[in-house]
């Protein structure tokens, strides 16, 4: 796991403290994500990562997974694989 | 946090309260009864910059942080609520543009909203659809060839401000049962603007119905995606309204507590100024501590926002709850406070309570914040 997963588990293990999210788990599918932590999410990655999180980019598989919002936040950034 | 205001922001401020005193306040009541907004007054907030102020200047809009920008909603709140209102659904429909638009969105319509040229308003609420915005009514359909040339619109909105001026609606509608956003022109053909009269706070706000038949709105003016349209563009929009409704509130708790300190150390009973009596102090009392509470949670909301803070919302929730039921506490003791003169159109205390009461209605009531506020901290858990 680099920084970036790192920084995103972190972020995301606030509000579901008992549970040890993996990289590929679906949240939306666990029930963690109400409408406040969809926008908090948003905030989050553009202030963490520094990158513009744009209209293009409103698609919830960007958003599915730890593994997903790191391949979003490689991509803003110009790294993506 | 830093609790003192720069010297750039001290002297907005100063620039905002002088333009308040001289040509906002003096005129709130008879507007407020003639239920219309001046073209003259629009003319000079576009002329200063106050619309579409929160636009970057990359947009051309004056970028101003969020402190000066709340300063600047406070000062105007504190003159006339209707004109805030104005300020408030004017920059939620920029913000939500600047949050969410397309390159070619931002460019057709920043600018020129930045300029006031444009006025934007939301036209979110129906008839039967409030605060559960995901059971609006109104319908998007796809239509044209191929794959569709344009989004059809059908449906009415409800207690749109300022709809009665604005050149560019905001609107939520459902596509294929997806709540989404629409930034629909005034000119569209099939789009008809009624007044709306008879409103007990914020009269001069100009609300409208919004009538939509079979209005054709090009593909790329969808905001977002179908189905962000509330949890994300809308979600911008009213989180921007809120922050603007919250020191928009700071300014009316304020007008409360003036004209109460001038009227108490004015009005003789019993031998004395009433300010000498010590349940007209408990009501001052109340009013100035309360009115300075709701202020540094306004600033914190701010400071967060500035910050890019994903606490912002949840903070800006509890500036919003605290400082428009604060206003209303305000403003019923002010009128208390007045006693019959509180109540005839010689004072304008009758005003800041009618005006109260709808700061705990728009952008998230009341009840909405006491549901939600306790999401945010909960959700840690």
């Amino acid at each position: 796991m680099d920084e970036t997963h790192g920084k995103i588990k972190e972020f995301l293990s606030r509000f579901f403290k008992n549970h040890d999210l993996q990289p590929n788990e679906d949240i939306f599918a666990l029930g963690f994500v109400n409408s406040l932590l969809a926008m908090q999410l948003v905030a989050f990655v553009e202030k963490e990562f520094g990158v513009a999180v744009g209209d293009e980019d409103l698609d919830l598989d960007n958003f599915r997974t730890i593994d997903a919002i790191a391949n979003l936040v490689a991509r803003k950034r110009g790294t993506a694989a | 946090m830093n609790l003192e205001l720069s010297p750039g922001q001290r002297a907005a401020r100063a620039e905002f309260r002088a333009f308040v005193a001289a040509e906002i306040a003096p005129h709130a009541d008879r507007w407020d009864r003639e239920a219309a907004t001046p073209a003259a007054l629009i003319d000079q907030l576009r002329e200063r910059g106050y619309l579409g102020s929160n636009v970057t200047r990359e947009w051309g809009g004056a970028g101003r942080d969020m402190i000066a920008y709340g300063l600047l909603t406070e000062e105007i709140g504190r003159g006339c609520s209707s004109v805030r209102s104005l300020l408030t659904v004017h920059d939620m429909v920029a913000h939500a543009i600047q949050r969410w638009g397309s390159p070619a969105q931002k460019q057709r319509y920043l600018p020129a909203m930045a300029r006031g040229e444009i006025l934007g308003a939301l036209a979110l609420s129906e008839p039967e659809a409030g605060s559960d915005a995901k059971s609006v009514q109104t319908a998007a359909v796809l239509s044209g060839e191929g794959a569709g040339d344009a989004w059809v619109l059908d449906g009415r909105k409800k207690w749109t401000t300022y709809g009665q001026l604005a050149g560019l609606f905001l609107v939520l509608a459902q596509a294929d049962g997806k709540p989404t956003a629409f930034l629909v022109e005034r000119e569209t053909p099939g789009l008809d603007v009624r007044p709306l009269h008879g409103i007990t706070g914020t009269r001069a706000s100009m609300l409208a119905e919004i009538f939509f038949e079979g209005v054709r709105v090009p593909k790329e003016n969808l905001l977002g995606r179908p189905g962000f349209g509330v949890s994300h563009v809308i979600s911008a929009a009213l989180e921007h309204g809120r922050y603007s409704v919250a020191w928009g509130s700071v300014g009316l708790g304020q007008a409360c507590l003036d004209a109460s300190k001038a009227y108490a150390a004015g009005r003789r009973q019993f031998g004395v100024p009433i300010a000498d009596h010590q349940l007209i102090r408990r009501m001052l009392t109340n009013m100035i501590v309360e009115v300075r509470a709701a202020r540094l949670l306004c600033l914190r909301a701010g400071w967060l926002r500035d910050a890019g803070d994903p606490g912002a919302s949840g903070e800006i929730m509890v500036a919003k709850y605290y400082a428009s039921t604060m206003a209303t506490r305000a403003a019923n003791d002010a009128v208390q406070i007045h006693g019959a003169n509180g109540c005839s159109e010689d004072y304008p205390v009758g005003r800041y309570l009618r005006d109260s009461r709808v700061m705990e209605i728009i952008e998230g009531s009341t009840q909405i914040q006491q549901i939600t506020i306790p999401l945010f901290e909960l959700q840690e858990f």
